[in-house]
């Protein structure tokens, strides 16, 4: 059984339809990178499967059990759901280790001892050992990003998204951003990666999905899709990023 | 240069105040005054927080019962509401009042309106995203609202509460017409008993009382630098 499954889903936001009947799965360990254009649908797919947005058709299932359209509940399926946004969503009046621990220890009722170094452990993995108590406006986007994985993965979430986390850093912030995300890859984390980062996509992605109008317009292997598209608006959406050499 | 004649108009107007028990007499109205603007900033404040919540909420019967009741604290003048308040419930309703029991239902209706209106300002000020990562880690959204938000929103609110604080204390000065015996009508009654015998004290008294008001206000704004210094 797969860990995800999205099942035929459509969202609109006043009549105009975002995602359009849906659906695909995501197994335990797989890492699956969505593409698309911008207004594709991308993004609100993320936010209907971490219930920050509701559905109009379909259904998505954790671990075989329905959690989209909860109501009294959805705090507790979320807690199984780390997600990470563009913005750097910090808690500006926490430090760090405050921000990482608040999760665990509020919603989860965990020990704050063993958080904390659970914490610090990760910290130090991402490289950021030093900066426990730093508060959030001390710190570069790159190392705001890196701290708001670490958060989303001390909840021990099954699966992990991450909605376009470099795009709002400069450029030389998003490699130490994109390494963390790789080994957590590589360590087989589950995780939905929504990027423009072709080259970290093609590199981290066992599955690639191009979406285009609130559709899979394709889906494959980031071999298949990036040197042989099957479809037109996959070659065209490629070809952005392309520059031929004019010497 | 001052002539003797006026620096000694001074002096006397001064020795006015140390004459009897005068300066305590001005003191224990100063009280009167700070007693009130307590009592009505602290049930303001209280009350304030919780209009406010409720003013952040989408049903527009509530909101617009809100805005009818901010709007009416806002227009009318506090000397009114005062009157209304002492006079009005007598005639109306028999519930007879003390000065001060009406001056403090007006500044606490008053107060808890503005600061109502600041807590929303506040509130609203914060970006949903905050709201959005705090259900991203599985808090209930009354853990959101407990630990993400309202921190946030009281940290803004400080020196913006303090400014509607200031300006609380120094409209109690009106409740004098409601019969509230507080400084400057003790500071009157100081002037009017030497009006024979030192004409000039009024200058005096009014020194001390502005001193009193200047004092007061600035204890609090001390407060809110010291408050706003330890959270960063």
């Amino acid at each position: 059984m797969a860990l995800l499954e999205i099942k035929n889903i459509s969202k609109d936001f006043d009549g105009n339809s975002i995602i359009q009947n849906m659906s695909f799965s995501v197994e335990k360990g797989e890492v699956i990178v969505i593409l698309g254009p911008s207004g594709c649908g991308k993004s609100t797919l993320l936010r209907c499967i971490n219930g920050l947005e509701t559905i109009q058709q379909g259904e998505i299932l954790l671990d075989g059990e329905v959690i989209s359209n909860r109501k009294k509940d959805m705090h507790l399926i979320r807690q199984k759901i780390g997600m990470v946004f563009q913005s750097y969503d910090l808690f500006p009046h926490y430090n760090v280790l405050k921000n990482i621990l608040l999760g665990p220890v509020k919603a989860q009722k965990r020990d704050k001892a063993e958080v904390t170094l659970e914490a610090e452990q990760w910290l130090s993995k991402v490289g950021l050992s030093d900066k426990e108590y730093a508060y959030p406006r001390q710190l570069s986007g790159g190392q705001k990003q890196r701290v708001a994985i670490v958060r989303a993965l001390c909840m021990h979430p099954e699966i992990m998204l991450f909605d376009e986390v470099t795009a709002a850093l400069d450029p030389e912030m998003v490699r130490e951003v994109l390494d963390v995300m790789m080994n957590l890859a590589k360590e087989g984390k589950t995780m939905l990666i929504v990027t423009h980062q072709m080259s970290f996509a093609r590199a981290v992605a066992d599955k690639v999905l191009f979406l285009d109008k609130g559709e899979i317009v394709e889906q494959g292997t980031p071999s298949e899709f990036f040197d042989h598209p099957s479809t037109e608006r996959g070659q065209k959406f490629l070809d952005n990023f392309q520059f031929e050499s004019r010497h | 240069m001052l002539s003797s004649e006026t620096i000694s108009a001074i002096t006397q107007a001064f020795s006015v105040l140390f004459m009897g028990r005068n300066f305590v007499r001005l003191l224990g109205g100063l009280w009167v005054t700070v007693w009130i603007a307590l009592v009505s900033v602290l049930f303001s404040i209280v009350l304030g927080i919780i209009f406010g919540m409720i003013m952040t909420l989408k049903n527009p019967v509530i909101k617009a019962i809100c805005k009818v009741y901010l709007e009416i604290m806002r227009i009318m003048p506090q000397l009114v509401l005062l009157f209304l308040a002492y006079y009005g419930l007598t005639r109306m309703f028999g519930i007879s009042l003390s000065g001060e029991a009406a001056s403090i239902l007006v500044f606490t209706l008053w107060g808890t309106a503005e600061m109502g209106d600041l807590v929303r300002g506040a509130l609203q000020s914060i970006p949903s995203h905050q709201y959005e990562s705090g259900r991203a880690i599985g808090l209930t959204e009354k853990q959101i609202f407990v630990f993400i938000i309202m921190p946030q929103a009281l940290k803004g609110l400080i020196p913006l509460s303090m400014n509607l604080i200031t300006r609380m204390i120094k409209t109690t000065s009106l409740v004098v017409f409601v019969g509230v015996i507080e400084v400057v009508k003790i500071g009157q009654q100081i002037i009017e008993g030497n009006r024979l015998t030192v004409p000039s004290s009024s200058i005096a008294v009014y020194f001390v009382i502005f001193f009193m008001y200047f004092f007061v206000c600035w204890i609090l704004s001390l407060l809110a630098r010291f408050i706003e210094k330890k959270q960063k």
